[in-house]
């Protein structure tokens, strides 16, 4: 049905459809399930991302190894006394993005988004749409549906793994996944969808996959909290209708041969950028050693 | 490439840290279970390759044992696995070592008994938390656990394969793959199949002559 963006907007255009009924389209025809089956199976994704972007907020989760956590509550603490810089919905985004990734390295149960990694900034858009426009679960769905179409897009015509393409590809995506949905949740256009979107990657392009001994913690926990306000503020800069001189699919395009030119060390193998900083290697050490 | 569905992309719903470290483990650990006859006192975990390496911070141990004790990859018991283990009594050992040459997630899954032989099943998790199992007790396979699979041993004669493949047909089980291998006299049979295969099927099936070892296993997708 689509591959390609490009191919999305055309069907858009010719069915006067927004990027979300294309999306679920295509997944009746490749499922064989109904319309209500499929936004039924949602619904249980929906649930898993609202318990993982709130369960961080008021209680400390402390992760698997100990380095990291207690980060989201922190943040929400620092909200609810109102005088944050860049305001309530940031600070409550991050706050949100933040408990999903504590979650996920507590070993809570979490969705991938489009991987575990990134699993913060997903949930924490499409709850931060909730609170701003007041919208429904019915539409929340919606928008999870306009998000995996981009999702969709990207992996089939470039990657979403770390290992293949460093964190743009995981922590990149998933902010161009929120901010295609909150165009589409706030009335815009497939056009300003996927403009969104393609300002979320170009924004990080090149941004490289370092964490600490390889596991999914730090910088992957400010990334998600960082990935989230990339989707909100490229989801502003569509809708208010910043020029997009380069087509979605290209930027795609562009992300995977960057992703593929990074340097092994760079790619989720703990050898470059911030794991092999002097402290992340005594980190290192240190978590081996004290599990032994 | 690849078609992704939607589910693909959002998903799988799972316990973290990593999909192919902890979800995929979770998975290899309970297909493994699923292969081996009950009754293991203890279980050997021969991790390879970056399994060996961060299993403790990625929580690959914890994923495995909550995959021998039946648990799926999105249950929050998993992180009380080593409990739940000693609560059964259940012995459990991890061993870093070398398998050769494998994909770098890769576990050698040994069930030990008191009254038989050793019984071990290697697989691999190879991202976004789908795995391929490589090897049954020394007999080469390939397969994801997607699709519901047949496991046959049988004295190898004329007609036994055709025997079982009509049963299928009969009953409209549509065979996905199939891989034989055979050992002196001694055949091997994996079957996947697009659809489950019922009790009824197992039974018929069953009652082949020579057929000397028969396991199904419908699905570990949850």
């Amino acid at each position: 049905m689509f591959n390609t963006g490009s191919e999305l907007l055309k069907l858009c255009e010719e069915k006067n459809a927004k990027i979300y009924d294309m999306v679920i389209l295509k997944e009746m025809e490749a499922t064989g399930l109904s319309k209500e089956e499929v936004l039924d199976k949602m619904k249980g994704t929906l649930e898993v991302m609202q318990a993982s972007a709130t369960a961080g907020l008021n209680k400390e989760l402390i992760s698997n190894t100990g380095i990291t956590g207690g980060n989201s509550k922190r943040v929400e603490d620092y909200r609810k006394k109102g005088n944050t810089f860049a305001g309530e919905i940031v600070n409550s985004a991050m706050a949100m993005a933040l408990s999903t990734s504590e979650v996920n390295a507590s070993m809570g149960r979490i969705c991938a988004a489009p991987t575990a990694g990134a699993s913060g900034i997903l949930p924490s858009t499409i709850l931060s749409a909730k609170d701003k426009l007041n919208l429904s679960d019915d539409m929340l769905i919606n928008g999870l549906y306009t998000a995996a179409g981009v999702g969709q897009i990207v992996a089939r015509i470039a990657t979403i793994s770390g290992a293949e393409g460093g964190c743009q590809a995981e922590c990149g995506v998933a902010a161009a996944m929120g901010a295609a949905a909150i165009v589409e949740m706030s009335g815009g256009s497939p056009q300003q969808a996927l403009n969104a979107a393609g300002f979320a990657l170009a924004n990080i392009l090149g941004l490289v996959c370092d964490p600490i001994g390889g596991l999914v913690e730090f910088p992957c926990n400010l990334r998600n909290a960082s990935g989230v306000v990339n989707g909100l503020i490229s989801a502003d800069m569509a809708l208010a209708g910043v020029q997009a001189p380069i087509p979605f699919d290209e930027i795609v395009e562009a992300m995977y041969k960057v992703g593929i030119a990074l340097p092994e060390t760079l790619r989720e193998t703990a050898l470059g950028g911030l794991a092999a900083t002097p402290t992340a290697r005594e980190l290192t050490k240190h978590i081996i050693e004290q599990n032994k | 490439m690849k078609d992704y569905t939607v589910f693909d992309i959002l998903g799988p719903v799972m316990i973290g840290p990593s999909s192919s470290h902890t979800a995929g483990a979770a998975r290899l650990g309970k297909i493994a279970k699923d292969i081996a006859s009950e009754g293991f006192y203890k279980v050997e975990f021969h991790l390879h390759g970056s399994f060996a390496k961060t299993y403790r911070g990625h929580g690959t141990d914890k994923a495995l044992i909550a995959g021998i004790l039946g648990l799926d990859p999105a249950d929050e018991k998993l992180k009380e696995s080593f409990k739940i283990a000693k609560d059964n009594n259940l012995e459990i050992e991890f061993i870093e070592t070398d398998l050769g040459h494998h994909h770098p997630n890769t576990v050698k899954i040994l069930f030990k008994y008191k009254d038989k032989d050793d019984f071990y099943v290697l697989g691999s998790s190879i991202g976004g938390g789908n795995i391929v199992v490589y090897n049954i007790n020394g007999d080469e396979v390939e397969f994801t656990g997607l699709n519901p699979i047949m496991l046959v041993k049988y004295k190898d004669k004329k007609g036994v394969i055709s025997k079982i493949s009509s049963i299928l047909s009969e009953m409209d089980i549509n065979i996905a793959t199939m891989q034989v291998s055979r050992e002196r006299n001694l055949a091997t049979m994996l079957c996947e199949t697009d659809s489950k295969i019922i009790k009824e099927v197992e039974e018929r099936i069953s009652r082949i002559e020579g057929i000397t070892y028969l396991r199904v296993i419908n699905t570990i997708r949850s």
